[in-house]
């Protein structure tokens, strides 16, 4: 009963998070207006029949911008999370199989960036590079990358050290091919898991950024620019930034549940665990 | 006892020789010359003041004795001065730093204290439709943005008690309700991921706490369930909670940070956003190190309160 709830829970979170996948995705498709048309006439309406969600602080359709600012949003985190996983994953592979100095060296720089607290070192690395999207991108890899490498790295030692990979090695098979072709596929579920969880405080961090005004510049749509000029006319016409706010809400929570549902799914030592 | 300390202890220092590495390099990445990026972005540029501001940031000199010059008086608390107000970074720093601790410490009270009871609450109730209500609900809790949260609560509130001053900051020592008051929403905002989080930890170190013999054994002598969960189960599954209180206060800080915008609260927020804004990098650069290094520190203290309470850690 309990497995078949979790099931149904796991169906649940793909379809959540397709839906809102297929949306970013295909924004100029389902899009009523253009996202950049403003209109002098038609500034912070409430919602109505031709604009669903109603009008921003230019006359823009909130609707329209919302579903372009989830493909802002979706495009940066993802490529912001593949990055550290490509990045952090190999080191943490690497460290593991190498061990020794190697791994001490990897792992002690890891600690160092696992040091600070993310939202300092994401808005560091955009003092550096400048505020832009994909700075906020490049912020976040770089906040994940010791994440995926310590992730990977503890389960990688346990199979290092399986019999199978002694075979590998026995027959002579290259570090390289026994890294990759031998323990990586051992680590997906570990990497499905977290990359899901990693995506949805990734669209947090991304939406909090462009709140502060550090990521995704104006007038490109975004969810946390969104809420941050909706702010400034919230006694005037709140929907703005109340309908971005739940948009950030239900994508980071999609993806939250759906890494969630899947530990449960994957891995039965897990059940039962936060 | 002595070596586990001397080990976190040096771990200790080379994390935050790295942190201080990683914060100096920072000032010499910006694509570009640094120096002429932060002239630029108030006077107009000329050779003169060039040098000149290259001389005052210390950027003419070799790259080693900058780190040992910079980082020597980093630890005297000496980060130099303002480049464009003149006052001391560390002063400027300081000034802002109470309303985000402020801030930070009430979410972590709220989030910590009500994390206890709603986490025995959902072991307990474990199973069935409540569980995964439970579960999801945590989730939704854990994804809020807080600064949206915040948001609607301004909103919320200035609709059912218009009178209530939620915006701004008045120092607690000028006027402690007046601070209190303000300080509420911004709390309570920042408090509900850290609520969610922490809830659904308790509920899963209780469930593993409440499977153990000593537990049966707390049962078999006839004792009452209150007693079984707070007395025995409890104590056992705060270690683990322990641990997690350290890690969060790194996120309450940068959510402190951008809920602070929200609520206008003159702290760490402002302070960064503004030196950014100005490219005012030696402030960003020592607020970064300053907060990062108390992060570390606070991360340290919690390491050492836990091998005080469980007494496994210390063998």
């Amino acid at each position: 009963m309990q497995r078949l709830a979790r099931n149904k829970l796991l169906a649940f979170a793909v379809v959540l998070v397709a839906i809102q996948i297929i949306l970013a995705l295909g924004a100029p498709l389902f899009a009523p207006y253009d996202p950049m048309a403003q209109s002098v006439v038609r500034r912070l309406r409430a919602p109505t029949e031709l604009n669903w969600f109603g009008t921003d602080q230019l006359g823009r359709d909130v609707l329209t911008r919302i579903l372009y600012g989830y493909r802002t949003s979706l495009i940066a985190c993802l490529l912001a999370v593949g990055i550290a996983l490509l990045i952090g994953g190999t080191l943490g592979l690497v460290a593991a199989y190498y061990r020794g100095w190697l791994d001490r060296i990897i792992m002690r720089i890891m600690d160092v960036l696992f040091a600070f607290p993310v939202m300092l070192l994401a808005i560091g690395i955009i003092a550096v590079l400048g505020p832009h999207t994909y700075s906020a991108a490049a912020a976040i890899a770089v906040v994940y990358t010791p994440i995926f490498a310590r992730l990977l790295r503890g389960p990688a030692l346990v199979l290092c050290e399986s019999e199978y990979v002694a075979g590998a090695r026995a027959i002579g098979a290259s570090d390289a091919r026994i890294i990759f072709l031998h323990i990586l596929p051992n680590l997906a579920s570990v990497i499905l898991v977290q990359t899901s969880l990693l995506l949805s405080a990734a669209i947090l961090v991304e939406a909090s950024l462009s709140f502060l005004g550090l990521g995704t510049q104006p007038p490109t749509p975004s969810l946390g620019l969104m809420l941050s000029e909706g702010r400034n006319f919230l006694m005037l016409s709140p929907w703005s930034a109340i309908f971005a706010g739940f948009a950030i809400l239900f994508l980071s929570f999609g993806f939250n549940l759906l890494g969630d549902a899947l530990r449960d799914t994957l891995d039965p030592r897990l059940r039962g665990q936060p | 006892m002595n070596r586990v300390l001397l080990a976190r202890l040096i771990d200790l220092v080379i994390v935050l020789f790295g942190v201080s590495i990683i914060v100096f390099l920072m000032i010499r990445l910006i694509p570009g010359d640094a120096v002429a990026i932060m002239l630029g972005a108030n006077t107009e540029i000329t050779p003169e003041r060039m040098a000149e501001l290259n001389r005052r940031v210390g950027l003419d000199r070799p790259i080693v004795e900058q780190y040992l010059l910079w980082a020597g008086a980093a630890l005297r608390g000496d980060f130099g001065t303002s480049l464009w107000t003149g006052r001391p970074v560390a002063g400027e720093i300081l000034l802002h730093l109470w309303p985000t601790l402020e801030l930070t410490f009430l979410a972590l009270l709220i989030g910590a204290v009500l994390a206890v009871p709603v986490g025995c609450l959902m072991a307990q109730t474990r199973g069935g439709a409540a569980d995964v209500a439970m579960r999801v609900t945590a989730i939704a809790g854990l994804t809020i943005p807080s600064f949206w949260l915040g948001i609607v609560l301004i909103l919320l509130l200035a609709a059912w008690a218009p009178g209530f001053a939620s915006l701004g900051y008045v120092p607690f020592s000028e006027d402690p309700i007046g601070n209190l008051q303000r300080m509420t929403l911004p709390a309570i905002a920042l408090a509900l991921p850290i609520l969610a989080n922490l809830s659904r930890l308790v509920r899963s170190a209780m469930l593993d706490a409440l499977g153990q013999d000593y537990v049966r054994t707390a049962r078999a002598k006839g004792l009452a369930e209150r007693k079984v969960v707070y007395k025995h189960a409890l104590r056992n599954a705060l270690i683990p909670f322990l641990t997690s209180v350290g890690i969060m206060t790194g996120y309450l800080l940068g959510g402190a940070i951008v809920v602070e915008q929200v609520f206008a609260i003159p702290g760490l927020g402002r302070l960064i956003l503004g030196a950014i804004a100005e490219r005012n990098y030696p402030l960003i650069q020592a607020t970064i190190l300053v907060v990062t290094a108390g992060f570390v520190l606070v991360n340290f203290l919690v390491d050492l309160l836990y091998i005080v309470v469980d007494p496994r850690v210390r063998a």
